[in-house]
C-alpha cells in the first residue's frame, strides 16, 4: 500500500503535460543520439545538462528530461548495432553479435522490433525491482569487497572463451591485447605510471571510446577501401517491419532471465550495463547449448543482451539513489547532475526527499511506456537517419568519429590512436582474431587489477583472501566451470553426432 | 571503467555549447569527469554567477579529464594563457598534484589562483560498529599493529585522502609511516561502502562525501580535520582537541590563466567574491558538507603557495616522491 502511494506521489509530480512533452522530446532525442555510433547514454546526458540550466527547469522536470534521454539513448544504442554491427554505445555491443546475422537474413525489422520489446521489458522490470527492492539492495553493495569484485570479473573473463569466434584460442589471444591495453596509465595503488613513455595523453590509459571507435567504424572504413565499397557489409536493407509475434513468445523466458541478470550486474557499482548485457548474452548462450546458434541471428541473442542492459540501467540507479555511489558512467552524470540541483543522493534520500525519487521512478515508467510506443511502430524513422548508401555513411561516420573522439580530451592524439585501433582492427579481423574481447579487455582490464591489487594490500598478499567469503568461492566455482565446461560439454555433445554419423 | 566511459561525456557537449553559447560567454573548464568534487565547482559558481547578475550568460562548463588535472592545467598554460573568459576549477588536489610534481614539470606559478570560497573538512570515519570510539583509540591499535587497520580513500595512492591519516600518525609520533595500509577507491561514497562492509576498517575522505551516511546512522566520524567544530556537525569533534593537531581541508576554487590583466584577475576575484557572499551558495554549502572557507584576490596566491611548500615536504617525509 505504501508503495502505492509513494506511487501515486511519483505520478502526480511527473504527469503533467509539460513534463510528458519533456518526456517525448528525452526519448526521441535519447533514441537518436543512442543510434548514433560513439555518441553514447553518458554522452547524451552530458550534452543535455546546460539545456536544463538555460531552460530553468527545476528538479523534477530536470530529471523527467534526462531520464528520458538517458533510457532512450539505451533503447537507441542497438539500431546501430543491428543495422550497421556498429554498436551505438558500448552496452550494445552484444547485440551486434546475433543482431547483425539477423539483419544480413532479411530479419533486421523482426530484430529492431524483437530487441525494443525485450528492451522494455528489461527497463520495465529494473523499475519494478528499483521501487521494491531500492532499500534493501542497497545492502548488496556492502556485501562485495575487493575479492568478490575481483572473483565477479574472472567470471567474466572465462566465459569469454567461446564467444564470438568459434576458436577459443584466438578469444583468448584477443582478451589478452585488450588486458595488455588496459595495463597502460597510471597505476592506482602505487601511482606510478605505467607504459606511457611520458606522454601525459597516456597517464590516464587508453580511453574506451577510442578503442571501440576505431575497432569497429575506422576498421569498417578500411574494409570499404579496399573492396573500393563493393563488399563492405555495411548498409542492410530494412523492408516492411511487422511485429515477429512468434519470436516474442519464443523468448520470454529469456527476456526475463536476461532482466534479472541484467539487474543485478547493474546494482554492482562499477560493473554497469556492459557487464550486465554480456552475463545477460553468456547466460543464454550456455542454457541454450550448441544447438541455440548463438552467434549466426538468434533472437534470443537478440533479446538477451537488450533485456540485460536495460535491466542493468535501472539496477544502476540503486546504488545511485541509495548509497551516492553511481553503478554506471550514465548514472554518475545523474549523481553530478542531481548534486548540481542542490540533492545529495545517500542513504536519506528516500526519506528526506521523496518527491524526488518517487517522481523518478515515476518518470522511468513514463519514458519507458513512450520508448516503446515511439521505438516499435515508429523505428522506420530512426532507420532513415542510418540508411543511406554506404558511399555517403561511410564518410559520415568516419567524421561523426573523428569529431567524436577529437571532443573527448581536444587533442589530436586520441585522433591518431583511434586510426591506429583502426588498423589493428583491420589486422585481426583479417586473422580471424575477434574484437570484442579485445573491447572487454580494455573495459573490465582495469578494474580487474584494481581489484586484485586492493585484495593483496588488505590481506597483506594472502592469496587465500580471494576465497575468504561464500560469495566469492561461489564466483570462483561458476568462473572455473565457466571455463572448463565447455570443453567437456563438446566431448559429450559430439559423441552422439559421431554415433548418428 | 566507469570513469573511462565517462571521459567521453564532452562529445558532443563541445558541439552543442558551441552553438548554444556565444563568443563572449565565460567557460569554466572542470578538468575531470561529471560528478566530482571540480565539476560541482564550476556548475554550481557558475550557475550562481548568472542567478545573481555577476555575468549576463550562462557559464559554460567544459569537462577536460585527464592525468588528475594535468591535460587541463596544461592546456591553460601552453593554449589559453591570455584568455580573459577562462576560469578552471581547482582544490586541494591541484595543490598536491603541483607539490608532487605530478604535472609533469609544471609548477604552481604558471597560473593565477583567484580564490577559494568553501572547503570540504577532511574526515576520518569508521562504520557504526566499529571499536574505536576515538581518534586517539584507531591510532593506538595502528601503533601497536600497523596492519590491523586498512584505510579507504576515494584518491590514489599518495592523494590527498591518502596523507590525511599519515598527517595523523605522524603528529602522534607514528614514524613507519609506509606499513599504513591505504586503498584508494573510485570516490569518497565507494570508500565508505567498502568501510561499512568491513573490508576495511577506517574511511578518510572529505565531509561532503559522508553526510548521507551520518545522517542515516551508517557511520561516525571520529575527527573533522579543521581548526574548529564544523557548523551543522556540532558534535563531531576536531583531530586539534583530541591532542593530534591536523588540520586538511579541500578547498573548493578557481584558476585564471597566467597572461590575463590585472583587471580581469580583479574581475574574477569580485565576482567569486559575490559569490561567496551570496545566499545561494551559503545554501549550496549546507547542501553539500562545506565549511565557510573564504580566500579571494591576492592573498589566495600566498597561502597556495605555502601549501604547495608543506605538501612538498610533506610527500618527501612519506616517500611519495624523492
Amino acid at each position: 500500500m505504501e508503495i502505492l502511494n509513494n506511487l501515486a506521489l511519483g505520478f502526480s509530480v511527473a504527469l503533467s503535460p509539460y513534463t510528458l512533452m519533456l518526456a517525448v522530446a528525452g526519448c526521441f532525442l535519447g533514441t537518436i543520439i543512442g543510434a548514433l555510433p560513439g555518441l553514447g547514454p553518458s554522452n547524451g546526458v552530458a550534452i543535455l545538462i546546460p539545456i536544463t540550466f538555460s531552460l530553468g527547469l527545476d528538479a523534477t522536470a530536470a530529471l523527467v528530461l534526462m531520464t528520458s534521454v538517458y533510457y532512450g539513448a539505451m533503447y537507441g544504442g542497438r539500431i546501430s548495432s543491428i543495422l550497421l554491427n556498429i554498436p551505438g554505445d558500448e552496452p550494445a555491443l552484444m547485440t551486434t553479435l546475433d543482431g547483425y546475422p539477423m539483419a544480413k537474413q532479411g530479419r533486421a525489422g523482426d530484430a529492431l522490433v524483437l530487441s525494443g520489446v525485450s528492451s522494455f521489458v528489461g527497463a520495465f522490470l529494473a523499475t519494478v525491482g528499483l521501487v521494491i527492492l531500492a532499500p534493501m539492495l542497497a545492502r548488496v553493495a556492502y556485501l562485495f569487497g575487493p575479492a568478490e569484485y575481483f572473483a565477479l570479473y574472472l567470471l567474466a573473463f572465462c566465459t569469454l572463451g567461446g564467444m564470438a569466434s568459434n576458436n577459443q584460442a584466438k578469444a583468448a589471444l584477443a582478451s589478452c591485447i585488450g588486458l595488455g591495453i588496459a595495463m597502460i596509465g597510471v597505476d592506482n595503488s602505487s601511482g606510478l605510471p605505467r607504459l606511457t613513455y611520458g606522454n601525459m595523453h597516456l597517464m590516464d590509459g587508453i580511453d574506451f571510446l577510442v578503442a571501440i571507435v576505431g575497432l569497429f567504424a575506422i576498421a569498417e572504413v578500411f574494409f570499404f577501401i579496399e573492396s573500393h565499397g563493393k563488399k563492405s557489409s555495411i548498409g542492410v536493407v530494412l523492408d516492411k517491419v511487422r511485429i515477429p509475434w512468434k519470436d516474442i513468445f519464443d523468448t520470454k523466458w529469456t527476456m526475463l532471465r536476461a532482466s534479472g541478470v541484467g539487474f543485478v550486474a547493474g546494482i554492482l557499482p562499477g560493473a554497469g550495463a556492459s557487464l550486465g548485457s554480456f552475463l545477460a548474452y553468456m547466460t543464454e548462450k550456455s542454457i541454450a547449448g550448441k544447438d541455440g546458434g548463438f552467434g549466426t541471428g538468434a533472437p534470443k541473442g537478440v533479446a538477451a543482451p537488450e533485456a540485460g542492459n536495460n535491466a542493468a540501467a535501472g539496477g544502476a540507479l540503486v546504488p545511485m539513489l541509495t548509497l551516492g555511489v553511481p553503478g554506471s558512467g550514465t548514472t554518475a552524470v545523474l549523481l553530478a547532475l542531481l548534486m548540481t540541483l542542490n540533492i545529495t543522493p545517500g542513504p536519506t534520500l528516500f526519506t528526506d526527499r521523496p518527491e524526488v525519487v518517487w517522481g523518478l521512478i515515476a518518470s522511468l515508467l513514463i519514458a519507458n511506456v513512450v520508448l516503446l510506443l515511439m521505438n516499435v511502430p515508429m523505428v522506420k524513422i530512426f532507420v532513415k537517419i542510418l540508411m543511406v548508401p554506404p558511399w555517403v555513411l561511410l564518410p559520415g561516420v568516419t567524421m561523426i568519429s573523428f569529431v567524436g573522439i577529437y571532443s573527448l580530451s581536444g587533442s589530436y592524439f586520441d585522433l591518431l590512436l583511434m586510426i591506429l585501433f583502426g588498423v589493428l582492427g583491420y589486422a585481426l579481423r583479417k586473422l580471424d582474431i575477434p574484437t570484442v574481447p579485445v573491447i572487454l579487455g580494455i573495459l573490465l582490464g582495469g578494474n580487474m587489477e584494481n581489484a586484485l591489487r586492493r585484495a593483496m594490500v588488505l590481506s597483506d598478499g594472502d592469496p587465500m583472501y580471494l576465497w575468504s567469503t561464500p560469495i566469492s568461492i561461489g564466483l570462483w566455482v561458476a568462473a572455473v566451470l565457466g571455463f572448463v565446461a565447455p570443453m567437456f560439454l563438446r566431448g559429450i555433445l559430439k559423441k552422439p553426432a559421431a554415433v548418428k554419423d | 571503467m566507469t570513469h573511462r566511459i565517462l571521459k567521453s561525456l564532452v562529445t558532443g557537449a563541445v558541439l552543442s555549447l558551441g552553438i548554444a553559447g556565444s563568443a563572449s560567454a565565460a567557460e569554466c573548464i572542470a578538468p575531470a569527469n561529471p560528478g566530482g568534487g571540480w565539476d560541482f565547482t564550476c556548475r554550481q559558481i557558475g550557475k550562481i554567477m548568472f542567478d545573481i547578475g555577476a555575468v549576463d550568460k550562462p557559464v559554460q562548463v567544459t569537462n577536460m579529464s585527464g592525468a588528475g588535472g594535468g591535460l587541463a592545467y596544461n592546456h591553460v598554460v601552453s593554449e589559453r594563457n591570455d584568455d580573459a573568459d577562462l576560469i578552471i576549477a581547482a582544490s586541494s588536489a591541484t595543490t598536491t598534484r603541483l607539490a608532487q610534481n605530478a604535472y609533469a614539470g609544471m609548477t604552481a606559478d604558471q597560473v593565477r589562483f583567484v580564490g577559494a570560497i568553501g572547503a570540504d573538512p577532511g574526515v576520518i570515519v569508521v562504520a557504526k560498529d566499529s571499536p574505536f570510539q576515538s581518534l586517539n583509540e584507531l591510532v593506538d591499535a595502528i601503533k601497536a599493529d600497523p596492519g590491523s587497520v586498512a584505510f579507504a580513500g576515494g584518491s590514489a595512492v599518495g592523494g590527498f585522502d591518502h596523507l590525511k591519516p599519515l598527517m595523523i600518525l605522524q603528529r602522534a609520533g607514528f614514524t613507519d609511516i609506509t606499513k599504513v595500509k591505504y586503498i584508494g577507491v573510485d570516490g569518497g561514497a565507494d570508500a565508505i561502502t567498502q568501510t561499512v562492509g568491513g573490508f576495511t576498517q577506517a574511511m578518510t575522505g572529505d565531509m561532503s562525501e559522508v553526510v548521507g551516511f551520518v545522517k542515516a546512522g551508517e557511520v561516525r566520524v571520529l575527527a573533522v580535520l579543521t581548526e574548529e567544530r564544523v557548523p551543522g556537525f556540532d558534535t563531531i569533534p576536531t583531530a586539534k582537541e583530541q591532542g593530534l593537531d591536523v588540520v586538511a581541508v579541500n578547498w573548493r576554487g578557481l584558476y585564471v590563466p597566467k597572461g590575463v590583466s590585472d583587471d580581469t584577475f580583479n574581475m574574477w576575484a569580485e565576482r567569486l567574491q559575490k559569490v561567496a557572499d551570496s545566499a545561494e551558495w551559503k545554501e549550496a554549502m549546507v547542501a553539500n558538507g562545506l565549511a565557510p572557507f573564504t580566500k579571494v584576490g591576492g592573498d589566495f596566491q600566498g597561502y597556495v603557495d605555502g601549501l604547495v611548500a608543506e605538501i612538498n615536504t610533506m610527500s618527501k617525509d612519506i616517500g611519495v616522491i624523492q
